[in-house]
């Protein structure tokens, strides 16, 4: 009680409340942008927050974190275009129920499933808190490195059929964040002799290429598309009703979602899918899903939304970001110099309370605001795709260029967004290089201090939270493998399938079939038959 | 049905250009490989975890291993007209670079404000929004970037060469503001 008090008290300001009510407006409506997404924001104003306290400038950025996937779900299910790339199972759903003029139902049961995700996930975590602050002691610099290449590894699988290029991707990375002086030998690092590279590559300065820079890009490059939008009539309370008939759904999704956003590297696309899957599995109508199913709305959203909170786990807690949007926060941190990890856990938990208090005060503003604002906001749908990239590459330069006000800080990051750019024409992931930078960052420092104090290589598992977390390595890993040998075998067997010449004989003569029994077939069948009866008359009036 | 390979029809990703990206990404990771003996320092005394050279050969060796298999996986090893479509969109998109770049010189000549209000409205006209109403609400987009950041959130950003010009009084208030 007392903590919760005193997490109060460091929220009761008025900045942290102005903080939490712009970045949940602000959050939906980037979110309800189609090409816009909270991590282009977060990398936009990241450098505006560095002149902030640190917990108004979090809650800023957490707000956007929270609410914008509250905001993706409106342009899923009334245009079919996700908002954020996480709302992409909500239009599975949610669309076609706009297409049978359920538009309202599908706006209301997102909004419901959406907060009902992020307050149980808020309340998992805060009566998790206690247990949590007792555990993060016991990791040390062997610890934090091993949960580091456990989230590398993860983020690298989790890419399937896309793993060489995810690891690779991760490697460069990791080598982008060794360019610069080294910080203890102090000797350069694939400098070439350039002054510009002696401080190193900004994680901010490649987050904004990466995300921001590209996505300009991308839309400055597309079309502007002509969108539809069905008028909204009636409430939107509805939602909640429905949801409360579906409790089992929502609670078992919501887990999923607190339990994969505490995961490093896994986040809101696994909690999604084993939430749908779940749904579906259990469902009395699982030929509904994918045709505008309730239960398949409420599994995606109440998944995707239970994560931002649980993703903060593994950040405060050991200092290891599970995914982009977290690495950015970690930016954050580390310029108040508050150091997140076991010692913010053990000796500032009213700050990390206040945090999640913070979350849970956002989600009912974010849920009050939709209710009502929906009929305007969804006008921002309409704005055209290449106004929008050059509404982001301006916003683009403050984020640079505000960071040290460096010129080659800005063509470092044109660069990325070049890169960024291609990545995304290829659908590869952009994620993998920011984890391995940061991340990598963290395994060379905690590998360093972790290595002094061991003389054998089985020193450094021997103690029991280092052994649980290499034993779960091994086993990512061998199920991993396992899954690649099982992935050969069916696309060995797709290709014997289909090569070989009984197969090709066979592919034949289904097609000689389909021909024959079209009208053309008929027609021209019905011909022969016709000249062969004829000629077996004459055969037999001879 | 197409002629496509089962190894393209199940590939995650469109082909188009990954090909020769893998090929561009594989040869920058020879390239550093080779470089890693000038550009990094190996400490004498100093174990191997903690040598200078280590995480940048981790990083290095990772990028050429698994792009070097990537590559040798890859459902199509052969360019075709489909790669080289596909490059040149990447090398279009390097105009939008250069008018970053031009954005970014002008700012510190022309002041934060005037080089927003001229971009903005330049680049919409370029991408086509040539009526009036586009071009006002960038130019009103742009003004409201500007008081947003510079005014309201005070974000580092010098004031143009040209406000020296200015008179004292306002010659200030630009520089706080805009």
């Amino acid at each position: 009680m007392e903590l919760l008090l005193s997490a109060i008290d460091v929220l009761a300001r008025w900045d942290v409340l102005l903080a939490l009510t712009v970045g949940s407006v602000g959050g939906v409506l980037i979110g309800a942008i189609p090409g816009v997404g909270p991590a282009v924001a977060i990398a936009i104003l990241l450098p505006a927050t560095f002149s902030m306290d640190p917990i108004v400038g979090l809650t800023v950025l957490l707000g956007i974190y929270g609410s914008s996937m509250y905001g993706g779900a409106i342009p899923a299910i009334l245009i079919n275009t996700p908002g954020t790339a996480v709302n992409a199972l909500t239009t599975y759903d949610g669309y076609p129920m706009t297409a049978r003029g359920e538009a309202r139902r599908a706006l209301s049961l997102a909004y419901s499933a959406s907060f009902f995700g992020g307050i149980l996930s808020i309340i998992c975590l805060i009566l998790f808190a206690p247990v949590l602050a007792k555990i993060a002691p016991l990791f040390g610099s062997r610890e934090i490195f091993l949960a580091a290449l456990l989230g590398i590894i993860l983020v690298v699988i989790v890419h399937r059929g896309r793993t060489l290029i995810a690891a690779a991707l991760v490697g460069f990375g990791i080598f982008i964040n060794t360019i610069g002086l080294e910080p203890v030998k102090y000797s350069k690092r694939f400098t070439f002799d350039q002054a510009f590279l002696s401080s190193g590559v900004n994680l901010i300065v490649v987050v904004l290429g990466l995300f921001a820079i590209s996505q300009a890009f991308y839309l400055l490059q597309s079309d502007d598309e002509k969108i539809r939008l069905t008028k909204l009539r009636g409430g939107l309370f509805q939602g909640l009703r429905e949801l409360a008939r579906h409790p089992r759904v929502a609670t078992v999704s919501g887990s999923f979602g607190v339990l994969m956003g505490m995961i490093p590297g896994v986040g809101e696309f696994t909690a999604q899918f084993l939430g749908y899957t779940y749904a579906q599995r259990t469902s009395k109508r699982p030929e509904d899903f994918g045709r505008g199913s309730s239960e398949g709305l409420i599994a995606s959203e109440t998944a995707n939304n239970a994560v931002p909170a649980a993703a903060m786990v593994p950040l405060l807690a050991l200092g290891i970001p599970g995914e982009a949007l977290t690495a950015m926060m970690l930016s954050v941190f580390y310029v108040h110099n508050v150091v997140p990890g076991p010692q913010l856990f053990q000796n500032q938990m009213d700050f990390v309370v206040a945090l999640y208090i913070a979350l849970l005060i956002l989600n009912v503003m974010v849920l009050v605001f939709l209710l009502f604002a929906t009929n305007h906001i969804i006008k921002l749908i309409k704005i055209p795709n290449r106004f929008l990239g050059v509404c982001i590459l301006t916003l683009s330069f403050v984020g640079v260029y505000s960071l040290r006000n460096s010129m080659s800080d800005c063509v470092i990051a044109a660069v990325f967004g070049l890169i960024g750019f291609v990545l995304k024409r290829l659908s590869l992931p952009v994620i993998p290089i920011i984890l391995g930078m940061v991340l990598g960052n963290i395994m060379e420092v905690k590998l360093r201090a972790g290595m002094a104090r061991v003389k054998t290589p089985f020193d450094f598992i021997d103690r029991p939270v280092a052994m649980i977390l290499f034993l779960l390595i091994i086993m990512v890993v061998i199920l991993h493998i396992r899954r690649v040998i099982a992935d050969r075998k069916e696309l060995k067997e797709a290709k014997w399938s289909n090569k070989h010449a009984s197969t090709n004989f066979g592919i034949h003569l289904s097609r000689r079939r389909d021909y024959l029994s079209t009208e053309r077939g008929k027609v021209v069948r019905a011909k022969h038959l016709t000249s062969f009866r004829q000629s077996t008359d004459k055969s037999s009036q001879q | 049905m197409t002629d496509k390979s089962v190894e393209e029809r199940r590939f995650p990703a469109p082909l188009r250009g990954q090909l020769l990206f893998a090929v561009i990404f594989f040869v920058l990771s020879l390239f550093l490989l080779s470089q890693i003996g000038d550009q990094t320092k190996w400490v004498k005394k100093t174990s191997f975890a903690a040598q200078p050279r280590f995480w940048p050969m981790v990083g290095i060796l990772l990028m050429t291993i698994c792009t070097g298999l990537h590559l040798w996986k890859l459902p199509r090893r052969r360019i075709n007209i489909a790669d080289w479509r596909e490059a040149k969109k990447w090398f279009a998109v390097i105009e939008f670079g250069i008018w970053f770049f031009v954005y970014v010189v002008t700012v510190p000549i022309i002041g934060y404000l005037f080089a927003t209000l001229i971009f903005m409205p330049s680049l919409s006209y370029r991408m086509g929004y040539r009526t009036r109403t586009p071009l006002l609400w960038s130019v009103a987009f742009g003004f409201g970037t500007v008081v947003l950041f510079k005014s309201f959130l005070s974000v580092k950003i010098p004031g143009g060469l040209i406000y020296e010009y200015l008179p004292s009084a306002l010659r200030s208030f630009f520089i706080l503001n805009f």
